[in-house]
């Protein structure tokens, strides 16, 4: 919001994720789902047209045994800081960077479901709405009432737990949280078990988030096409940091939808 | 038979004016009354109570918005007077503890998200300035809904032109949020206001 009213600090959100601490177990997949009334899928459904915020895929360094070796990387939005590929093609205007957070955000009501943006995105974030949301019965009381749930025929995409970071806004109004930027974090840190995933705001020098993103095993996914994702991972593997320069394609066949 | 025209015209014009103006707004919406007779004026003039007795931002950021059924048994486990409004809440919902299914005037759709924490903590914005004088009401009007999209009529606002000789804002829709917030110099992305 405007320089003059705003209390808090605008921030750069981002994220660290160590790999070599990721084990795959898919916690942050169901914490995700969780949080974002993401609906399960109906019978049939296949990685393209199912939808996972964040996707939990397998590396592998392509060589046989006893040489062969597995990791296992969380993807979702990368949050594209510069040139953001989603953004630019939409023509509905459906999609844009907040300012104040650095956030990418995906208006569904917006969208018309042209899917081009799923085109575009170099990391195949962003998922279509193929079907109508459908909960089994009684499930629909575990819906997050913070998160409206999407409809047929639009595209979303993780976009860093928004609900929660509007709930930490509106804390930040009762305590008057004056010149820092507003502090919480996603489903998906809070529920890895091994403390895999760091959020917080990247323009903070001081923050953990900020720190590990400079630290000398620290990459970006596909850094070479220059869109400046503020999601950064972590791995002393050689072959994991050069993994992450490559398409993943091939290896996305391997992951199942519950 | 020399004016029979002029009758005809005039004749027509009030019929589609009364069509227009009256029986529109009737096909338009449908109205439903509260489940019970609530009167801010018996409990904040009378009584003496504060808007925060029952309405407040919690300390986590939230608003509590309509105060649970807990919140009046706290004074009518028993009847205090012998209104048959009063007769009814002690009857039908104290006694079982039954939350009242409230209908909401200012209820937005699913998809707006609205923090009354920024507004009437950090902006000090008056009750009054987008509820208009609810808190002052002795009786509940009808709530009415639109048939269409099932919203309240209040998103819209009263006026079905929505043309405002006096210039107050005219209901809650995206572009009455838009108006004020422009009027603050506030920016905004989507996401601020939808979820
Ligand atoms: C005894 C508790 C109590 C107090 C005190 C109270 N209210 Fe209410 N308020 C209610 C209840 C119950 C409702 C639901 C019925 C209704 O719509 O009036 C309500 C509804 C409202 C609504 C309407 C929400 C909607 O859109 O349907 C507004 C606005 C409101 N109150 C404002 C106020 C203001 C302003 C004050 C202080 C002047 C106040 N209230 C004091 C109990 C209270
Ligand atoms: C602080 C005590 C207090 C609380 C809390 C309270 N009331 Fe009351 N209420 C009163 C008093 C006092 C009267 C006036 C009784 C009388 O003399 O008739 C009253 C009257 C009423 C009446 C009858 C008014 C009329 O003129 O018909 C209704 C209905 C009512 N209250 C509903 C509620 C509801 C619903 C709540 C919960 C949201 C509530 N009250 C909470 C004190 C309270
Ligand atoms: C800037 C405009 C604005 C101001 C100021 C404001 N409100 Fe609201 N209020 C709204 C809107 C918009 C909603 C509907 C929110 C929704 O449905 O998500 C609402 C909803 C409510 C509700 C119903 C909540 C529910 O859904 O159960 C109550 C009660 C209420 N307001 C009371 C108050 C009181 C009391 C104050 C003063 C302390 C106040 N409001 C100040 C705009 C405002
Ligand atoms: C009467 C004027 C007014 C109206 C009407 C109004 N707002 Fe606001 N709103 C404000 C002001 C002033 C602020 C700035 C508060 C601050 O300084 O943080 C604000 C801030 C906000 C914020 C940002 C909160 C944050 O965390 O910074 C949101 C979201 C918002 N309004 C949503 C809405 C929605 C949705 C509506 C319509 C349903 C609405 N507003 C109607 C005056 C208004
Ligand atoms: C200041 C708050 C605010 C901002 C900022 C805002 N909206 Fe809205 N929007 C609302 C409210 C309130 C409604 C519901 C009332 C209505 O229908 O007008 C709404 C309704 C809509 C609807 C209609 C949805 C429906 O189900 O009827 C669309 C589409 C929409 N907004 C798109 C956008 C887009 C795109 C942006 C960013 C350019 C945006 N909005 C920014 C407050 C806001």
């Amino acid at each position: 919001m405007t320089k003059e009213t705003v209390k808090t600090r605008p921030a750069r959100y981002g994220m660290v994720i160590d790999l070599d601490r990721c084990n795959g177990c898919g916690a942050c997949m169901i914490a995700c789902a969780v949080e974002n009334n993401v609906p399960a899928c109906p019978e049939g459904v296949t990685d393209r047209t199912g939808i996972t915020w964040m996707r939990v895929q397998k590396l592998s360094n392509g060589q046989s045994f006893p040489d062969s070796r597995t990791a296992f990387i969380p993807v979702m939005c990368q949050q594209c800081g510069d040139k953001t590929p989603c953004v630019s093609v939409c023509p509905q205007q459906a999609v844009e960077v907040d300012e104040a957070s650095g956030i990418v955000d995906q208006m569904p009501q917006r969208c018309l479901g042209c899917r081009y943006c799923m085109v575009a995105c170099p990391y195949h974030a962003r998922y279509f709405n193929w079907w109508d949301p459908a909960w089994p019965n009684g499930m629909e009381r575990t819906l997050n009432p913070d998160v409206a749930p999407r409809m047929r025929g639009v595209v979303e995409k993780c976009n860093f737990c928004h609900g929660r970071y509007q709930e930490a806004r509106a804390k930040a109004a009762v305590d008057g949280a004056a010149e820092r930027a507003v502090e919480y974090t996603t489903a998906c840190a809070e529920a890895c078990p091994t403390g895999a995933i760091t959020f917080g705001d990247l323009d903070d020098p001081g923050s953990e988030v900020a720190q590990l993103a400079k630290s000398e095993n620290a990459f970006r996914l596909l850094e070479k096409l220059g869109t400046g994702p503020k999601v950064h991972y972590i791995s002393k593997r050689a072959w994991v940091r050069a993994a992450a320069g490559s398409s993943l394609a091939a290896e996305t066949r391997e992951v199942r939808h519950g | 038979m020399k004016h029979s025209g002029k009758i005809a015209f005039a004749a027509g014009l009030l019929l589609a004016l009364h069509l227009g103006w009256r029986q529109f707004p009737d096909v338009l919406y449908s109205k439903a009354d509260q489940p019970l007779q609530f009167s801010h004026k018996v409990h904040v003039e009378d009584s003496g109570m504060s808007c925060e007795d029952c309405h407040f931002v919690r300390d986590d950021g939230r608003f509590t918005g309509i105060p649970p059924i807990a919140k009046c048994a706290e004074c009518h486990a028993e009847p205090l007077g012998a209104t048959p409004h009063e007769k009814v809440l002690v009857e039908k919902y104290v006694a079982t503890l039954t939350e009242i299914p409230w209908r909401v005037y200012s209820r937005q759709p699913d998809n707006v998200y609205f923090p009354h924490a920024a507004h009437v903590k950090t902006a000090k914005l008056a009750c009054e300035s987008c509820h208009g004088e609810h808190g002052k009401t002795e009786n509940l009007r009808p709530y009415e809904q639109n048939r269409i999209s099932g919203y309240s009529r209040d998103i819209w606002g009263p006026s079905i032109s929505r043309i405002s000789l006096k210039g107050e804002r005219l209901g809650m829709k995206m572009d009455d949020c838009i108006d004020c917030h422009t009027e603050k110099k506030l920016r905004h992305s989507c996401l601020d206001c939808h979820k």
